[in-house]
């Protein structure tokens, strides 16, 4: 049996699979995400924030999917610069606007949410501070790559920048555990299990569940884009020579 | 509860509003995009191959 990985390491076995592949994972998203809504707004006001618990359940998915793609994007970075593999790079390079668009609705959801329980819209605090230099790190990408014309050192700088950039995501896990933060510490992966109820876990487990599936057909759609723009170059290339 | 109830969202309705909108438009903003550059590279592919085979 070949593993997953090098299954999907051939450009034309990857186009077959992300073919169907992609509108499953947007199908998936569309029902988990129209049942987490459903249930995020039957549910009752927090007794502590009010109806802006709802927020919590767009803010907290998309804070998890802002580390979870920088994660993706390391990973196809250093299969991008250990094997020089054009889909590793691909998947890199289609990443990072999808993980800034990601770190972006954390940033200005967890904002507005602030704004009433914190009576701030921001604070220099740890996590805040960490998650914009997330922010800061894919809009690096995203500009060293349109920087640089040559397409082979422009998969290795971005490789290098991607993963020093990684260094920033256990920072920002665990900034809330190093220093005092204005920010609420973990509350659904602890140690001694989530520490909400049902009725607001369901709904927010159901919405990042959503938002992971729209990542996943997202994701394949782009890197499908990105090998038909790597092979239009080439072709382009071709008839200029011909 | 009626679906008009789930609607109501009190005093915060427009830091919570606010926030829904961003989203959706972020949401549409990203798949817009992405499907709209893959279309575009798929159909330049597609084009200079069938010019490059028909030479």
């Amino acid at each position: 049996m070949i593993p997953a990985p090098a299954f999907l390491s051939n450009p034309e076995r990857f186009m077959a699979f992300s073919r169907w592949a992609a509108p499953m994972f947007g199908l998936i998203a569309a029902i988990l995400g129209l049942a987490g809504l459903y249930l995020g707004f039957s549910a009752p006001d927090d007794y502590q924030q009010g109806a802006t618990v709802r927020i919590m359940f767009i803010h907290v998915p998309a804070a998890w999917l802002s580390m979870f793609v920088y994660g993706c994007l390391a990973v196809a970075s250093l299969l991008s610069l250990i094997f020089r593999h054009a889909l590793a790079d691909a998947a890199a390079q289609a990443a990072a606007p999808l993980g800034a668009g990601f770190t972006f609705l954390a940033l200005v959801t967890g904002s507005l949410w602030g704004r009433p329980m914190w009576g701030t819209w921001w604070v220099w605090d740890a996590r805040l501070t960490s998650v914009l230099v997330l922010f800061l790190f894919y809009l690096a990408y995203i500009a060293l790559r349109a920087a640089l014309d040559d397409e082979a050192k422009a998969a290795r700088a971005c490789a290098i920048l991607a993963l020093v950039g990684a260094v920033n995501l256990p920072v920002v896990h665990y900034s809330v555990v190093w220093w005092n933060s204005l920010h609420q510490g973990a509350s659904v992966f602890r140690a001694d299990g989530p520490a909400m109820p049902p009725v607001f876990l369901i709904p927010l487990l159901l919405m990042s569940l959503a938002y992971m599936a729209a990542f996943g057909a997202l994701w394949l759609v782009s890197i499908r884009g990105e090998v038909w723009r790597r092979r239009a170059e080439a072709a382009a290339l071709r008839a200029a020579r011909s | 509860m009626t679906h008009l109830d789930i609607l109501h969202v009190g005093k915060y309705a427009t830091f919570i509003g606010a926030a829904y909108g961003i989203s959706v438009m972020v949401f549409a903003g990203m798949v817009w995009t992405t499907l709209a550059k893959a279309r575009r590279w798929r159909k330049r592919a597609q084009a200079l191959d069938a010019a490059l085979t028909g030479r």
